[in-house]
């Protein structure tokens, strides 16, 4: 039998698409203040003071800097971090005329930036059902439609002002899930974090509007680390959204944030991401480090956490958001499709620690490995001896469209007791060849089969994106695809 | 604290000593081994591949050395029998660290060479200085510990184009009066169209007594070779096993190596195959029965580094009591290896509150036109088919000994000694039965009732 050959088209889009432009990748000309470079002690109490917060946040910072004086950073990832000087970066950018007079007035050339990005930050002009926090550089612009959600007492402004306007509950909770002893990132941020949003949905509210939050990187040489907090107090609900991008830069810049999510009985928080930091150019130069700490504690019973990414950008991407299952029959679920291409590298997965009885978690992660790039899967489902009854199902799958990538999946499994049930598949294969055949014999150019399949291979994840991700990242993902014919 | 410090310690006292009985060969490698060893720590639990695994405290304890090569006076030969029944075996004899050879050994003479390495460096030097030691690595600390303490080891080498005839048995026997560790070594050479099987099965005859058996195996198989390697542990509680078994595949090999654990205290298994010609196949299977406080860990890596090769890996454990058991298998295809097929698959049942499982399959995939899969579940008897058989009359305990037969039949399947597959099918039962006795080979039968 002939083997069927290599269809030389495939060559050709591989190049396009490589060469295809990242449409995000705009620098804004606006005026900014920036802090010189460099790390110490003085620093943090500097952006504290310009940050106006009290004594405990401040005590709060100090100590994770000098905890993370200690630290080292981790080399366990299959991804190369270089080492990065930390003294190089300026640690805080905030756009001057971000918030002129009140929080309506903003630069108008900081809207046009947002709206370039498709993030209009004028209410009449959204798509319904979306409130938006957009934060540039080190601080919040605008969060819109507040006072809309304040009427159900659903709190959703920049942590910041929640800080100044809120301290007993950010003081409550920050650090709670992810300490600053966590690791060496993590203290990182918890020293220096500048903005994020806080979220806090009171008992029994389910919030009527998707909150989303867009962060942007403008500034040169600096790094961003914001810090999002979510709680879902007793029987609340609220699914947010979280967007990135970045202009494109020779240099890499350091993205560490830190995400804590909260989630009490019967509550409910859908967290989804379209990661779109600029991945760096075709020969792997430039492009966002994004390592970031995402954490959720389901600390009531029957309460649920759903995490879904969409991760095609960064230049490195390290980062597993994951679920503390403490209260019994409480949920977590990761949905994750994870795309690189030519030389991103991203080491994602998930940890479903289980603590609770009767607790259940679903792990889906798509992987999608082109160009020379590296794609690893890593995840933890740890079943604690007293968490009895509980269920896990990992499908890890990898998808290699080039043969210099690579596709990896690190997956560690611990069962405590008798009444658990854990399975773990995982498989990693390029794209059917007789699959393309079968759409190139009805007249499909195998560009458009190979979009098909693999968007069929990502449907699964997809499905679980509020809708107006979901569209955009369908784009995203095709952009990416078009070229990815092996 | 350091256990590996006692260890070196005694050898630098006992150097010259040990280098005296030893093979040149040897030697040679053991100055290298005790560089490795300078600042080497054995991993703790929780350290990368050793998360459930604490070797530092296996070594810790006080074992006894034989580094005078002190001879045992028993005949094992005479007091131990390991029969399997209609396999007619070529039988060897590893009395703690002394080979004997067997009446029976004689069977395959002219075509297989069984000797020590103390005679194959005199008779096969050339095959001795390629082989030994070039497959093991150094830089880990146990490996190295063997290499830095062997005083002899078992060759087995099958010239090309030679099918053994009978399968070889080793008989690895502890039987001594005292705390004791001893490294054994095997270099096994399989010629180019050769073919051998070859059973080896670990057995403690003093129950009282803390053994530790680190033990390393380097395996050669050559263009179109078919090795078939089965590993069988039925020891005590109080006995220890570190095992690395190395092995390198040329084209067209073909490998079967199958690890089973039915009585042990500690085991800790690494299998390292690099499948280095094009058309090669692998096949990695484990199975695992443990209670009380039995500990097994294996640790599988399969690097393949041609293209159109094939493994295939499936453990399976049976945890009861507070048994721990853990898995870690990676598979790597290397960059220009496309048409590989590689599943690797581990199932467990956990039978007790107490008992713990900890897995980690890998996969690390540098080509794309590849076919690799993993799975991992760990769960509990179906309670449905439990129900069915009750229904049936077929008592509670009964029920969930045939469930856990039939859950670890397909790695016995995968024996390919029919003579073999009968007898484990056989130790099987008696072994979820609980009547599996340790002396069961001893021809002394003085604690059968």
């Amino acid at each position: 039998m002939k083997e069927i050959e290599k269809p030389e088209k495939g060559n050709k889009i591989i190049e396009e698409a490589a060469q295809a432009e990242y449409k995000y990748g705009f620098v804004t000309d606006i005026e900014t203040d920036v802090i010189p470079k460099g790390l110490d002690e003085d620093v943090v109490r500097r952006i504290s003071a310009l940050k106006g917060e009290p004594e405990w946040l401040l005590e709060f910072r100090l100590k994770a800097y000098r905890h993370w004086l200690t630290l080292k950073a981790p080399t366990w990832g299959h991804v190369h971090v270089p080492e990065i000087d930390y003294q190089a970066i300026s640690y805080y950018a905030a756009p001057r005329q971000a918030k002129k007079g009140g929080p309506e007035d903003i630069d108008p050339e900081l809207k046009k930036t947002f709206d370039k990005l498709g993030i209009p930050l004028e209410e009449q002009l959204r798509l319904s059902g979306m409130a938006v926090d957009a934060v540039m550089d080190s601080v919040s612009v605008k969060t819109t439609y507040r006072d809309r959600l304040a009427e159900l007492g659903v709190i959703f402004c920049s942590i910041s002002e929640a800080v100044k306007d809120y301290p007993d509950l950010v003081r409550k909770y920050l650090g709670k899930v992810v300490p600053y002893t966590d690791n060496f990132y993590a203290a990182l941020n918890s020293a220096v974090f500048s903005d994020g949003s806080f979220v806090y949905i009171p008992k029994g509210v389910r919030c009527p509007m998707e909150l989303s939050t867009y962060f942007r990187i403008n500034t040169a040489q600096t790094g961003q680390f914001e810090r999002t907090l979510i709680v879902a107090d007793d029987d609340a609900y609220v699914s947010y959204l979280e967007g990135c991008t970045a202009p494109m830069r020779d240099e890499n810049q350091l993205h560490a944030a830190i995400v804590e999510i909260v989630v009490e009985d019967r509550a409910e928080v859908k967290y989804s991401t379209v990661q779109n930091w600029y991945p760096g150019d075709k020969d792997g130069k430039g492009g966002i480090y994004n390592l970031v700490t995402k954490r959720g504690l389901c600390r009531g019973d029957h309460s649920k956490l759903s995490w879904t990414q969409v991760e095609t950008g960064s230049a490195i991407t390290w980062k597993y958001p994951s679920c503390v299952l403490k209260g019994d029959h409480s949920i977590g679920e990761f949905y994750s499709v994870a795309l690189t291409n030519n030389w991103q590298e991203a080491d994602t997965g998930t940890k479903m620690i289980h603590l609770g009885k009767n607790s259940t978690s679903t792990i889906v992660s798509k992987g999608i490995s082109a160009g020379h790039s590296q794609n690893s899967y890593r995840g933890m489902v740890k079943i604690a001896p007293k968490a009895t009854g509980c269920r896990n199902f990992t499908q890890c799958d990898s998808l290699l469209l080039s043969d210099t990538s690579g596709a990896h999946t690190f997956p560690v499994i611990e069962v405590g007791n008798d009444t658990s049930v854990v399975e773990h598949e995982a498989t990693t294969s390029k794209i059917n060849e007789d699959q393309i055949f079968y759409c190139n014999q009805r007249g499909i150019p195998t560009e458009d089969a190979v979009g098909l399949i693999v968007n069929g291979y990502a449907k699964e994840v997809m499905a679980k994106l509020p809708m107006e991700f979901a569209v955009e990242a369908q784009k995203l993902l095709s952009v990416s695809l078009e070229g990815a014919v092996g | 604290m350091n256990a590996l410090k006692q260890y070196i310690d005694l050898f630098d006292q006992n150097s010259s000593l040990i280098e005296e009985q030893s093979p040149a060969l040897l030697n040679t490698l053991r100055r290298v081994a005790r560089e490795h060893l300078q600042d080497a720590q054995l991993p703790r639990k929780g350290s990368e591949d050793y998360e459930a695994t604490d070797l530092e405290a296996v070594f810790a304890h006080d074992y006894g050395v034989n580094v005078n090569r002190l001879p045992f006076e028993a005949d094992p030969a005479n007091t131990f029998h390991c029969d399997v029944p209609n396999m007619s075996t070529c039988m060897y004899y590893n009395s703690n660290d002394t080979f004997h050879s067997s009446a029976t050994a004689e069977r395959n003479i002219g075509q297989v060479v069984v000797e020590p390495f103390s005679m194959a460096a005199v008779d096969y030097p050339e095959v001795m200085s390629d082989h030994y030691g070039k497959l093991a690595n150094l830089s880990d600390p146990t490996v190295a510990l063997n290499t830095l303490l062997l005083q002899d080891g078992l060759f087995i080498y099958v010239p090309d184009g030679v099918v053994a005839e009978r399968p070889i048995q080793l008989v690895n026997i502890f039987n001594a009066a005292l705390d004791m560790m001893v490294q054994r070594r095997l270099l096994i050479i399989v010629g180019k169209n050769a073919a051998i099987k070859l059973l080896a099965c670990d057995h403690t005859q003093s129950p009282d007594y803390h053994y530790l058996n680190n033990q390393v195996v380097e395996i050669v198989a050559m263009q179109g070779s078919t090795v078939d390697f089965y590993d069988m542990e039925e020891s005590t509680p109080l006995t220890s096993r570190v095992s690395s078994i190395y092995v390198e595949q040329h084209e067209g090999s073909n490998v079967l190596i199958d690890g089973i654990t039915l009585v042990n205290g500690f085991t800790r298994n690494n299998y390292h195959v690099e499948v280095n010609g094009e058309h090669a196949e692998t096949q990695l299977l484990g199975m695992t029965i443990a209670s009380g406080n039995q500990h097994v860990d294996s640790h599988t890596f399969i690097s393949h580094n041609a293209p159109h090769c094939h493994s295939n890996e499936m453990f399976k454990y049976v945890l009861n009591d507070n048994a721990v058991g853990a898995f870690a298998g990676k598979i790597l295809v290397k960059p220009n290896c496309p048409r590989v097929e590689a599943y690797q698959g581990n199932r467990n049942l956990c039978g007790a509150p107490t008992a713990k499982m900890y897995t980690k399959p890998q996969l690390e995939i540098y080509t794309d036109d590849v076919m690799c899969s993993h799975g991992s579940a760990v769960g509990q008897l179906d309670e449905e088919a439990l129900f069915y058989m009750r229904t049936r009359g077929i008592g509670i305990d009964e029920a969930r000994r045939l469930l856990m037969q039939a859950f670890v039949a397909d790695v016995i399947d995968g024996v390919r000694l029919d003579a073999l597959k009968d007898r484990l099918h056989y130790l099987v039962e008696k072994r979820f039965a609980g009547t599996l006795s340790n002396c069961a080979g001893c021809l002394q039968a003085c604690r059968k009732s």
